[in-house]
């Protein structure tokens, strides 16, 4: 029978957290469907013991391509590389995660495969009966839910944003096959140059992949008060977002953007200060799992949204929860035993 | 330097409806702006030309009335525009969309560069740039967060990825996406509304385009719109007020204490360690 896929993500032979969310949501599928589970690898070099975590966390098994031109993401490559694997084996619904690389990589080969792709599904089912696979999304900033099947077309493919579910726990009992493919160097894209990943630049934040995200809008009032927010996401260890405001008034830079014209982003935790929640705003966030908001004005849109809404003065509450947050992690430092 | 924006219409409220019957957008009735992501591409395309000299060519696809998004784009100071249209498009997926405009983009000839938005505000998916640049077998750079050089045939441009920026070299021809940081949209000039207002687009219906038939519009859509619904948007979750000293204090308490209860605070929720490389370092 046709498999499950999952494209996994890795970085310097380290496999990213999402590779792990889309087995959890493989792994459904794949026992609906009872078929076979596989985790699609694509690195330059990659180690045995890494490639095992993906079935101890539920692959069946592993297909692992490796070339050095693999080392950084090229579009063309990862591609062909894909494709050609695809058309040898034929699975029947293919899953990667909505970031940077499988937003890209995804659309490209549904057109060469001729597939049909859905974009950052929220809910992934089979369909009693017809055993086909039906992709929900949320679209036009998130007012509407879409539910998509694609009957005629093999693979069935999707993009499922990273943090929409969790991973599976590992399981060292769980027994599957780790297969080794070496690349067709014709794959190798020789148009296209990756000239380097520029880490740690000022300015950057890494919203897709944090936990807890503290945003400030412009209640914040001037550029100086967006410490308060930092200081907020530095108690709970989170990283910084902000709204549009926020970034066009120049008080943070645009990798902190969340919304529409933004980031998207699921963090375990939303905390949002001076933030109105303007409909481009709430797209940007409405798969969060907790929504917090702090807004002086009873009737913003985001209080609608939050889990836990604060009707009030950020500048009086901002700090002492700041001071609350970073006393109790103190204590809970203390008190834990490793 | 030949470059081409691709640009899509979009309604510009939120009052958008889907049609039950065929799943597809009910455009008819809404107001409707050029897609705001393409105006970054808009932008960058007139600067380039600015720089290197050329033309720049604005295409859609879209209804009739989507020439409206067309004629603001050459306000703004794009040269051309043009619009692919035909009753044969309706309720295309991005498969069948990116398709149509390939075959469009085959017809409009030589170019160097084709530039797009990251993704459109309505359909959200960012699929239709990297469909487009597979069909036309040219390099994609998506998430193009600024260009370094576009000279010597090749572009060096920096890509806004999770960990930070990938710095890539592409060669010319080839296809942007690009985000917000990559340029501040200029306002059309009121001598810009008069050319707009001058210049004839070109329209280019299927029968125009060299295309299979059976590739086009909702039967040449791999993906189909099984169901529509409209979720809750609402969480009704806890509301408290912090009007004064107290209401304050009691606020704090109370969050803090609902933060535990979900157990965000207690533990190390971050788990940074779970998170492989140095992405999640801030």
């Amino acid at each position: 029978m046709n498999e499950v896929w999952t494209i996994a993500e890795q970085s310097g032979g380290a496999l990213k957290a999402v590779s792990f969310e889309l087995l959890a949501r493989g792994r459904q599928l794949a026992d609906k469907l009872g078929v076979k589970l596989a985790s699609v690898v694509l690195a330059d070099s990659i180690s045995d013991e890494a490639l095992r975590e993906l079935i101890e966390r539920g692959a069946d098994e592993v297909l692992c391509v490796e070339h050095p031109a693999l080392a950084g993401f090229v579009c063309e490559t990862f591609a062909k590389a894909l494709v050609a694997l695809a058309r040898e084996r034929t699975p029947q619904v293919v899953l990667a995660a909505a970031t940077s690389s499988g937003r890209t990589l995804m659309p490209h080969i549904a057109v060469t495969l001729h597939a049909g792709l859905t974009a950052d599904c929220t809910e992934l089912d089979i369909e009693e009966g017809t055993g086909l696979l039906l992709q929900t999304r949320p679209a036009i900033g998130g007012n509407i839910m879409a539910t998509i099947k694609t009957p005629d077309h093999k693979p069935q493919m999707s993009t499922v944003r990273p943090k929409a579910s969790r991973p599976l726990d590992r399981d060292a009992c769980r027994t599957g096959s780790i297969e080794r493919i070496a690349l067709d160097p014709a794959f190798v894209e020789r148009r296209v140059e990756v000239l380097g990943l520029e880490r740690d630049v000022e300015g950057f934040e890494n919203l897709e992949e944090a936990q807890v995200v503290v945003a400030g809008g412009r209640g914040l009032k001037k550029a100086e008060n967006f410490k308060l927010v930092r200081e907020l996401a530095d108690a709970l260890g989170g990283a910084v977002g902000a709204s549009r405001e926020a970034v066009d008034r120049g008080w943070t830079s645009y990798p902190h953007q969340v919304g529409l014209s933004g980031k998207t982003i699921s963090p375990r935790l939303y905390v949002c200060a001076g933030v109105s929640g303007a409909i481009q705003h709430l797209a940007g966030i409405k798969t969060a799992e907790t929504i917090v908001s702090i807004n002086s004005d009873p009737e913003a849109g985001i209080h609608k949204l939050a889990d836990f809404a604060v009707v009030g003065d950020l500048f009086e509450i901002l700090p002492r929860l700041t001071k609350r947050i970073a006393e109790r992690r103190a204590g809970v430092a203390e008190g834990a035993c490793k | 330097m030949e470059i081409l924006v691709a640009i899509k219409q979009v309604p510009d409220t939120d009052k958008v409806r889907m049609d039950p019957v065929t799943g597809t957008m009910v455009r008819e009735g809404v107001d409707t702006i050029v897609n705001p992501l393409d105006l970054y591409a808009i932008e960058l395309a007139i600067r380039l030309k600015e720089q290197h000299g050329g033309k720049v060519t604005a295409f859609t696809m879209g209804p009739p009335a989507a020439d409206k998004a067309l004629k603001e784009a050459i306000a703004m100071g794009c040269d051309a525009g043009v619009l692919v249209t035909d009753r044969a498009f309706s309720g295309s997926d991005t498969w069948a969309t990116s398709y149509a405009l390939s075959r469009a983009v085959a017809k409009m000839g030589r170019y160097d560069l084709i530039l797009a938005g990251e993704r459109a505000t309505d359909g959200d998916t960012g699929q239709v740039g990297p469909c487009l640049a597979a069909w036309l077998d040219i390099p994609v750079l998506t998430y193009v967060g600024s260009l370094e050089s576009a000279d010597g045939g090749s572009i060096v441009a920096r890509r806004l990825v999770e960990e930070g920026y990938q710095r890539v070299r592409a060669k010319m021809p080839c296809l942007l996406t690009v985000v917000k940081e990559v340029a501040n949209p200029r306002l059309p000039t009121l001598r810009g509304k008069k050319f707009a207002r001058q210049t004839a687009l070109a329209v280019y219906g299927a029968g125009d385009l060299d295309a299979d038939p059976a590739c086009l519009g909702l039967k040449g859509s791999p993906t189909k719109v099984s169901k529509i619904f409209y979720p809750k948007v609402t969480r009704g979750g806890a509301m408290v007020k912090a009007l004064d000293e107290a209401g304050t204090e009691n606020a704090v308490d109370e969050l803090v204490a609902f933060l535990e209860a979900r157990d965000l605070i207690a533990r190390d929720v971050i788990a940074r360690e779970e998170i492989a490389g140095e992405g999640a370092q801030r």
